[in-house]
């Protein structure tokens, strides 16, 4: 295949710990470390696997956010992607917008396969590559832990509440990775040089010819129901009484 | 206020018990009446669980045989055939129907909302992000079709008392034949399903080693309980990836959660938050586990959990 094409959201690192603002209007981003979504950095490892095994030519990532989410492509481009797309604009985007918008590029590109995260760690949809496969009107393996590539055929392993399944898709194939699928690699000093003379291309959705249509408004944010502060107790025996008090065992 | 369609779950022999909690939801919803959609190849025995659902008005009976392999490309072609004039189409958010419904809503043109914990109103919805850091009310369009999932652990499932009919409807997609189901593996044996199960005991990354799991076993099989873990005992290839509770695996609400040598990631307290009550079992006193747990015990779980099997016999 010549391309494949791996989608990278811009997110709040994993280790940060996000909290409300006191106004009810947000979740606190200043001064937040902001990261490639995990599940995407995985996705990009896998492309960039099938690339290194002669499997595919070039690598290309995108992003839709705002300009700073450049930060994020080059991350990507210093892990080894050929070059990069961003899709800017300030709004949000919903995960029907975002998809529209990959259609669009995938339109433009060709790509033989399309990889991103099987969801997002801050919104946690889990909606985008599935839209994306629907509007494309080809194949989705989510939730993927292995891609055997075969020709013009995928074989995944999903991971699914059953245990594991198989599909076999016809490429092009939109495929959203687990965490299980491989460990992404770090990024050295040099490849972050390198990076920065990568080509990086901005465009807007009205290049595109996309509308960034707001289905839905978020109205409030709220800290999550708290559980009362529990008990300790000292040994076994008393774990058993507390439990029997409560009717448990 | 429209009628709402909830979209089964199964295995092609019987009912997921996602769906009468999709079904708790929808009678939360103003409606002018709730079906339920039954696609499979052969649907007679799972319509007839369908239809005992409380507040079931109609189910929609699809059969053919394509639907023998539950997936997305072919089922979601077909709900978008059944969505006449419903204003919600609702499924579970397992990993049914989170790689469903969000195929049905684009080829619908319109946007879903995930994991539904609470209905405020008819098209206003509360819904966790940020692994359930931030709860968020979402307000979506009247003047739009809804396509949601249901955030299964959040809600009780419909008792089996419904009268609902049953109505054979002619499969009429076209289905695509670029996905081709292969094979599944269930990994899980005899224990109760650990999605449903009224007792569940988790073991963690402290356990160190596949073999050391059988403690974990041991004690659920003599309380009845269903196992799970944390993702770190699955990433460490302790146990199958079918058994993660939290974030990115399983979401649930068993009324007794017991956590063995698990720390307590913010990613695994969201998977269990909704537990009636959390026992924490852990050598580290300072642990986040224990800021969650009802009843905490801080020691050796290769001293404690025998113990404990003991005494419980």
């Amino acid at each position: 295949m010549q391309k494949i094409l791996v989608c990278l959201k811009r997110v709040v690192d994993y280790n940060v710990r996000v909290r409300v603002k006191p106004d009810g209007t947000g979740v606190v981003t200043d001064g937040v470390k902001m990261s490639v979504n995990p599940f995407d950095e995985i996705a990009l490892e896998e492309a960039l696997r099938i690339k290194e095994r002669g499997a595919a030519n070039e690598v290309i990532v995108m992003s839709i956010g705002s300009a700073e989410a450049q930060q994020q492509l080059r991350t990507g481009l210093a892990m080894g992607a050929d070059r990069a797309i961003l899709v800017e604009t300030d709004e949000a985007v919903e995960p029907l917008s975002a998809a529209r918008a990959m259609l669009a590029t995938i339109e433009r590109e060709q790509p033989g396969m399309v990889i991103l995260g099987k969801q997002a760690i801050d919104d946690d949809n889990s909606q985008t590559g599935q839209m994306l496969a629907a509007l494309w009107g080809r194949p989705q393996a989510t939730f993927a832990s292995e891609v055997v590539l075969d020709g013009e055929t995928a074989t995944v392993t999903r991971e699914v509440d059953a245990g594991l399944e198989t599909i076999a898709v016809d490429l092009p194939a939109v495929i959203t990775v687990d965490l299980r699928m491989n460990e992404p690699r770090y990024v050295k000093l040099p490849d972050i040089m390198k990076a920065k003379r990568k080509p990086l291309e901005t465009v807007s959705f009205s290049d595109l010819n996309v509308e960034n249509e707001h289905h839905l408004t978020t109205t409030h944010f709220a800290p999550p129901a708290q559980r009362e502060k529990g008990v300790m107790v000292e040994d076994v025996g008393a774990l058993i009484q507390a439990l029997k008090d409560k009717g448990l065992v | 206020m429209g009628r709402i369609l909830v979209i089964a779950e199964h295995d092609g022999a019987s009912l997921n018990a996602s769906t009468a909690k999709c079904m708790a939801c929808a009678t939360a919803i103003d409606n002018e009446g709730i079906d339920v959609a039954v696609l499979s190849a052969d649907g007679a025995a799972i319509c007839d669980q369908a239809a005992a659902l409380s507040g079931v008005a109609k189910v929609l009976k699809v059969d053919h045989e394509i639907f023998a392999s539950q997936l997305a490309a072919t089922l979601a072609p077909q709900i978008v055939e059944l969505a006449g004039d419903y204003s919600h189409i609702l499924g579970p958010s397992t990993t049914f129907g989170k790689d469903l419904m969000p195929r049905v809503a684009a080829l619908l043109g319109v946007a879903q909302i995930s994991d539904i914990m609470e209905v405020k109103s008819a098209y206003s919805f509360q819904r966790p992000i940020y692994a359930g850091n931030a709860i968020v009310t979402v307000d979506a369009s009247p003047e739009r079709k809804l396509v949601a999932t249901v955030r299964t652990a959040s809600y009780k499932a419909v008792s089996s008392d419904g009268s609902g009919t049953i109505e054979a409807v002619e499969a009429g997609a076209s289905f695509p034949t670029h996905t081709r189901l292969v094979e599944i593996k269930a990994s899980s044996g005899d224990r109760p399903d650990l999605q449903t199960a009224a007792k569940v005991i988790s073991g963690g990354r402290a356990l160190a080693s596949e073999e050391n799991f059988s403690l974990i076993y041991s004690l659920a099989d003599k309380i009845g309980a269903g196992v799970g873990a944390s993702r770190a005992a699955v990433d460490a290839g302790y146990v199958p990836n079918d058994m993660q509770v939290g974030q990115t695996g399983k979401i649930i609400a068993p009324d007794l959660y017991v956590a063995i040598g698990i720390s307590g990631a913010i990613q695994h307290l969201t998977g269990i938050k909704d537990a009636g009550t959390i026992v924490a079992i852990n050598k580290d006193p300072e642990a986040p586990i224990f800021e969650v747990a009802d009843i905490g015990l801080v020691g050796d779980l290769f001293e404690i959990v025998p113990e404990l099997e003991k005494q419980l016999g």
